[in-house]
């Protein structure tokens, strides 16, 4: 659903890189990235390339994958048949999103097991979003309007990223989320359009998760260390506060189409920018919430471990009965 | 515990006509539930009429760092080509 860089503030860029690498192998890396060709698997890479990519992609992994806890919570409570299979078809594509992802790390030389450990025990980040609660049914609209809409702006860039197997997981992906922002904005225009109190409803779930969905992209700019050395590999192509402030300029008018306001005393259409100036956002709280501190982060973590450890004699046994099969096979 | 399922990766066919297409990898214990796997992940949207799922390990691959040794001759000979050849503009073109 979304990625970002998410290091804790003040771990300033740790990516320098540990390894001394051929400044030959270098060179010629640099040269064909910034030429915009695609770096596969087994090509040669620098280290730090392949860290901050595994690092970027199983973050966005695990971010798909956890956001289907916040969405799966309302779908025996969705409001219609039709609402509910489509939740669900929602919620199946994000576990496959984190599957297209969790594969193209793979490439990358790291396991599954160990993003899921990592993930597990708190040392993997996911995009903070998910560490906020879904209150209402509402709330499934303003999600995938608003946080499906600033994952598909984030992105879109990345079908470029220079890494062929991410790159193609984001084509695949981009693909499948525009259905999910559409049907978010369907369910608030359903509601703006409703009585008293269903209008009431998608104005407090808008309140609760602009904010929210305005860090998602990250933090500014002047404050993002490793995003220079992104955006000159290609795993970026845009800056944090450039995207941020498209989303702005698309999801206003959005709001303001279907009578919602949006909960910002400072936004104001910038005639000289042609862009809306919008309020300060509360960094405090973002950095809470990537330090784990989110009001449903432990929650969501539970649940996840609970799934993993609940399902475990499923794994074990599909192995079993997998390598029962073989021992058989062989002896025929 | 690492008693990771094996990888496997998933071929596609669009429609009939075509050849399987390379669209990413499954874990699974085994080849049926790598199928299951595959269908669930990789067709969600019409996108195959048919699915290949192979052991990621039975895969061998070149070497990028050979790529040259093994790709870069087909650039001398370019006489493979039909336009290294030139024919007077009134002969017609099988």
């Amino acid at each position: 659903m979304y990625t970002t860089e998410l290091n804790d503030k003040g771990r300033k860029s740790s990516l320098a890189p540990v390894v001394a690498e051929d400044p030959a192998l270098l060179a010629a890396f640099e040269a064909r990235v910034s030429a915009d060709d695609f770096i596969e698997p087994k090509d040669w890479m620098p280290e730090a390339y392949r860290k901050t990519l595994v690092r970027q992609i199983s973050q966005h992994a695990h971010s798909e994958i956890v956001g289907m806890l916040p969405e799966g919570n309302w779908i025996t409570r969705a409001p219609s048949l039709r609402r509910k299979a489509v939740l669900l078809a929602k919620v199946q594509d994000e576990g496959g999103h984190g599957l297209y992802l969790y594969a193209a790390a793979e490439t990358l030389g790291t396991s599954r097991e160990d993003m899921i450990e990592a993930l597990h025990s708190g040392r993997a980040k996911y995009s903070t979003i998910f560490n906020y609660p879904t209150l209402t049914w509402a709330d499934i609209g303003a999600i995938g309007w608003l946080v499906d809409g600033a994952a598909i702006m984030n992105q879109v860039p990345l079908q470029r990223a220079s890494y062929g197997p991410y790159a193609r997981a984001m084509v695949r992906i981009c693909k499948e989320e525009s259905f999910h922002q559409r049907q978010g904005y369907e369910i608030m225009m359903t509601l703006a359009a409703g009585t008293t109190e269903q209008k009431r409803m998608a104005q407090d779930a808008l309140d609760r998760w602009w904010w929210p969905s305005l860090m998602m992209f990250g933090p500014p700019d002047d404050n993002s260390p490793n995003s220079a050395q992104s955006m000159r590999w290609r795993i970026k192509r845009e800056t944090n506060d450039q995207i941020r402030q498209r989303f702005v300029d698309v999801t206003v008018p959005q709001a303001d189409a279907i009578g919602l306001r949006v909960p910002d005393p400072a936004l104001a259409w910038n005639e000289t920018r042609e862009s809306y100036d919008f309020g300060e956002i509360d960094w405090d709280e973002f950095y809470a919430v990537v330090r784990g501190e989110g009001p449903v982060a432990k929650e969501r973590m539970s649940a996840r471990v609970k799934a993993w450890t609940d399902g475990a004699w499923v794994r074990e046994a599909a192995s079993t009965h997998a390598a029962k099969r073989d021992v058989r096979a062989a002896a025929e | 515990m690492s008693s990771e399922w094996p990888l496997w990766e998933v071929f596609v066919r669009a429609r009939n006509g075509l050849a399987h297409k390379h669209v990413g990898s499954v874990h699974a214990a085994d080849a049926r539930m790598a199928i299951e796997a595959a269908r669930d992940t990789y067709t969600r949207r019409m996108e195959g009429v048919s699915l290949w799922v192979v052991p990621s390990a039975a895969i061998t691959a070149s070497d990028p760092a050979e790529a040259g040794a093994l790709f870069e001759p087909a650039a001398d000979k370019i006489y493979r080509h039909p336009t290294f050849y030139s024919i007077p503009e009134h002969i017609k073109n099988i």
